[in-house]
């Protein structure tokens, strides 16, 4: 039977969550999610959700994931990207994945350097333990921004300048009075807050000043020996520090020199700074405009200018900003629909979620990824991904294309047995699959294009033998065309 | 039309890749009317690479008092001369292939190349050198520029990125440039073998010549994949290549082996863009340390550039390519308490290949502080430029790709080392 359609619903579950199998959007629909308003709410509101989805790991009915003998997300890299992508095929709180999707662009920390210096258990643990599964309750950077999805802006960016990883990947845990340390005091105000051309080198060395003593301890003993945000106060630069911009809200530009014991309020202080700055907001409203809503035009002034006030009126919440632009009419406005770029997680999440995966692992992304331009964990620097087109190289097209091939075949029998019946002609079964894959609609010459794929070869009967080869057929060539490629 | 199958998918799961017969490209027309086959190959050292460190001012105490961990000892530097202003300088120890090359007259090193008022954003920074635009660092590359002067119809394969994005210099207005990290995988899979398969790309190939102009978006997608499609084939006959030499197994390395292997195929391409990382040295630098992070980095450049020179020159390919380095910015004099150096200023570019003239252009700075000091800005904290860099792409587009140089850098930038 043809799935119902309920555009403005699947819209919203490729937006604020990965896309949808089609008994997903049943089930969501049954829940009143025909009112939109309940949908988003539903979805801003995962609290209420149990977080439970890394129970499944492993259980019939899920996709699989592959592991060497034991499955260790918190040793383990690979697995570490695994339990995450499988979060995002079968989490119950999608917005919660997308929105830590969006601060691991934002706050892009790379796992090879960290494992350069501490080695890959140490560095995976770092990067994604979860504090319930580790013996020194180590708390990834990753369950870091899984826990500030969509809350405090300010306490988000405090968390993650205390982040263990993050202290190794912008080398903060070496910032010691003597010879201050740039790198995390730049990238905080260049990428995390105001943006480049904001400040000036005077502020980069003065930022610096302000994070030395900053470092790390490792305490604990066996199993549970593990590094952690430690102000060593002794390392500290007690004198003040003068800034370009104002640090305080009676416009004073001057952190005061402090006793040793209370220099961490230094750090405190630049990140009020940086947090309050009043080109923050509008920067982080339309890297999120440019997320939720539309990439490929001009955006909206008027609402990206209401977000950014919200971030301010509602003391650098996320969460309100995030659900104004849900409830936006520009949200529902189809002109805006399929006017992203995916990113190479998010298609391939949405594949398997609409093609299906049983008897599909998660392990099997994890080199298509890398082909794709996204290794999650491994951003290319501190900036994040080439966001949009850039995506889009001759390589990075194949790569997608070819994993179209892959999950295509993967799903060839899952697929045939979801067609028979369906497909009484080539234009069914194109209509079929079609219909399975939540893709912008199709120009009335690429159906006819992948119509005659059916017919080449040979006359259409519908055998079982037919629907197996050109239903995965039409499928991978579904996957593969440019209508697919925008969420 | 032939049909190749092979294993593509792992875990038991056979999918096939698909191939076709190659046709008479434009590249066999530009030889058969003897057309230049004159390459650039240009070599980005990501992060800001530490220009102090790989051209080693071994005579000036200042350099051993502001680098109390982190200066190479005189004794273990490589000597290759003085330059015009009598500066003593020597190559990072690991770089003893780049020597050789030094010394058989084939590498020039242009010393304190940058710009006024130097970015020291890896972002910005990256995006001045791409657009040789300081002002506004947005649009197109240089290179790009290059390209979209180019005679059409300009084949696809004219420009070649080893890396999965298409870098900022190679960004054009007209011109799709692939990107192919990877020879071998650069293919075309299908669920379905045998004729299957070769539906299943001649379909693709026709859903992808769909480009709306109402919905640029979707036919910019729609325009890489067909790039794609024009590339496929000729790339699968590189990812053949057997080369002369063995290449050191690093992405550099490898993805220069693949760039000699178009270069012997005659795919046409006069382009090519290669990178490395690693660069961002603001810990731990180790400069001096046997298998420190430098000289590790200096090691992995050495290697493979010593490999791509011998390959070329054993395929008497060398006075066709010239090969050009930079970086976003060098690195601060002064090291900071990580035994690291954070971002700085000015710093050095390479041009390697059989028609440069090699040598020291340019002078080194004085390390001195002191704001009497002219070769040191940011109270003596980095190096000032001399040679505005983007007077060295014009020497490239004028005297090596044959371009107008005025046109693509939007303006005269006269007075570059002459290395060409």
């Amino acid at each position: 039977m043809a799935r119902q359609r309920e555009e403005d619903l699947e819209h919203l579950l490729r937006r604020a969550g990965f896309g949808a199998t089609d008994a997903e959007v049943s089930a969501y629909a049954r829940l009143g999610f025909l009112s939109f308003p309940t949908a988003a709410a539903h979805l801003t509101n995962y609290g209420v959700q149990p977080d439970d989805v890394d129970d499944h790991i492993g259980r019939a009915g899920y996709a699989g994931v592959t592991a060497q003998a034991a499955f260790l997300p918190a040793s383990n890299i690979n697995d570490a990207r695994q339990r995450w992508l499988f979060r995002m095929v079968h989490t119950r709180r999608p917005l919660q994945e997308k929105m830590t999707l969006f601060w691991h662009n934002h706050f892009a920390t790379a796992y090879s350097k960290i494992a350069g210096a501490v080695g890959a258990p140490e560095a995976a643990r770092m990067l994604a333990a979860k504090p319930s599964e580790d013996p020194g309750r180590v708390k990834g950077q990753l369950e870091l921004l899984r826990e500030h999805a969509l809350g405090n802006f300010r306490d988000l960016l405090i968390a993650v300048a205390q982040d263990p990883a993050m202290l190794y990947w912008l080398d903060g845990r070496t910032n010691v009075r003597a010879r201050p340390q740039e790198n995390f005091a730049r990238e905080l105000m260049e990428l995390f807050t105001m943006g480049v051309d904001t400040f000036a080198e005077a502020d980069v060395y003065a930022g610096a000043r302000v994070f030395t003593g900053w470092n790390l301890a490792r305490p604990g003993a066996g199993p549970a020996q593990h590094y952690e945000f430690s102000y060593n106060a002794a390392q500290h630069d007690t004198a003040a520090k003068e800034f370009t911009f104002p640090i305080y809200r009676d416009g004073g530009r001057v952190i005061p020199a402090r006793a040793p014991a209370a220099g961490i309020e230094d750090g405190r202080d630049l990140i009020n700074a940086v947090v309050r700055h009043p080109l923050t907001g509008p920067r982080l409203a339309l890297k999120l405009y440019q997320y939720f809503i539309n990439e490929v035009d001009a955006p909206d002034t008027a609402l990206v200018n209401e977000i950014a006030g919200i971030y301010y009126a509602r003391n650098y919440e996320i969460e309100p900003m995030v659900r104004r632009l849900l409830l936006s009419p520009q949200f529902r406005d189809s002109s805006n629909h399929y006017k992203r770029y995916s990113w190479p997680v998010e298609y391939v999440v949405r594949a398997v979620k609409e093609v299906g995966w049983t008897g599909f692992s998660v392990g099997d992304t994890l080199t298509p990824l890398v082909n794709m331009g996204q290794q999650l964990l491994e951003p290319p620097d501190v900036n994040g991904w080439e966001l949009g087109r850039g995506w889009f190289s001759t390589g990075g097209m194949l790569a997608r294309m070819n994993f179209g091939a892959q999950l295509a075949t993967n799903q060839k029998f899952n697929l045939r047995d979801a067609f028979r019946g369906q497909a009484l002609t080539p234009e069914e079964l194109v209509s079929a699959a079609l219909d399975r894959l939540t893709s912008q609609e199709y120009s009335a010459g690429s159906r006819a294009a992948l119509a005659d794929y059916v017919l080449a070869g040979a006359p259409w009967t519908g055998s079982d033998a037919q629907l197996s080869t050109k239903g995965s057929g039409v499928v991978h060539l579904i996957l593969g065309s440019a209508e697919y490629q925008l969420v | 039309m032939s049909i190749t199958r092979r294993e593509f998918v792992r875990g038991g799961v056979a999918a096939f890749t698909v191939g076709f017969s190659a046709p008479l490209f434009l590249s066999d027309l530009a030889r058969v009317h003897g057309q230049s086959r004159r390459n650039l190959v240009v070599l980005y050292l990501s992060g800001g690479n530490d220009a102090l460190s790989t051209l080693i001012p071994y005579t000036d105490a200042q350099y051993y008092a502001r680098r109390p961990t982190l200066a190479v000892p005189a004794g273990t530097v490589l000597q290759i001369g003085s330059d015009s202003a009598g500066n003593a300088l020597g190559l990072h120890p690991r770089l003893t292939g780049l020597r050789s090359i030094f010394n058989a007259g084939r590498l020039a090193i242009v010393q304190r190349t940058g710009y006024p008022n130097s970015s020291r954003s890896h972002f910005e920074g990256t995006d001045i050198w791409s657009t040789g635009d300081p002002s506004s660092p947005q649009g197109t590359g240089w290179l790009g520029r290059y390209l979209d002067r180019l005679p059409s119809p300009v084949d696809p394969l004219t420009a070649w990125s080893t890396v999965r994005e298409i870098p900022r210099t190679l960004l054009s207005r007209t011109v799709g440039v692939p990107s192919i990290p990877n020879a071998q995988q650069y293919a075309f899979a299908s669920p379905n073998g045998g004729a299957d398969a070769q539906y299943a790309r001649a379909t693709a190939a026709r859903i992808s010549s769909h480009l709306p102009v109402d919905q640029p978006h979707l036919s910019f997608v729609n325009a890489t994949a067909q790039a794609a499609f024009a590339t496929l084939d000729r790339v699968g006959e590189v990812a053949a290549y057997r080369p002369s030499v063995a290449y050191p197994n690093n992405g550099l390395a490898l993805a220069l082996r693949t760039v000699a292997g178009a270069m012997v195929n005659g795919v046409g391409t006069r382009v090519y863009w290669v990178q490395t990382g690693g660069f961002d040295t603001h810990a731990g630098q180790g400069t001096n340390v046997a298998n420190g992070t430098y000289p590790t980095l200096m090691g992995t450049v050495d290697g493979a550039l010593s490999a791509f020179y011998t390959d070329l020159s054993n395929q008497r390919l060398l006075n066709d390519t010239l090969l050009l380095q930079f970086s976003e910015f060098s690195r601060r004099i002064d090291e900071n308490g990580s035994q690291g150096t954070d971002h700085g200023a000015a710093g050095i570019m390479l041009a390697m290949g059989g028609g440069v003239r090699g040598g020291l252009y340019g002078s080194a700075p004085n390390l001195r502080m002191g704001a009497d000091n002219p070769t040191l800005e940011n109270t003596s904290r980095d190096v000032r430029f001399e040679t505005d860099f983007r007077s060295v792409y014009a020497t490239v587009i004028e005297n090596w790709l044959g371009g107008d140089a005025a046109a693509v850098l939007g303006s005269r930038f006269p007075g570059g080392p002459a290395f060409l």
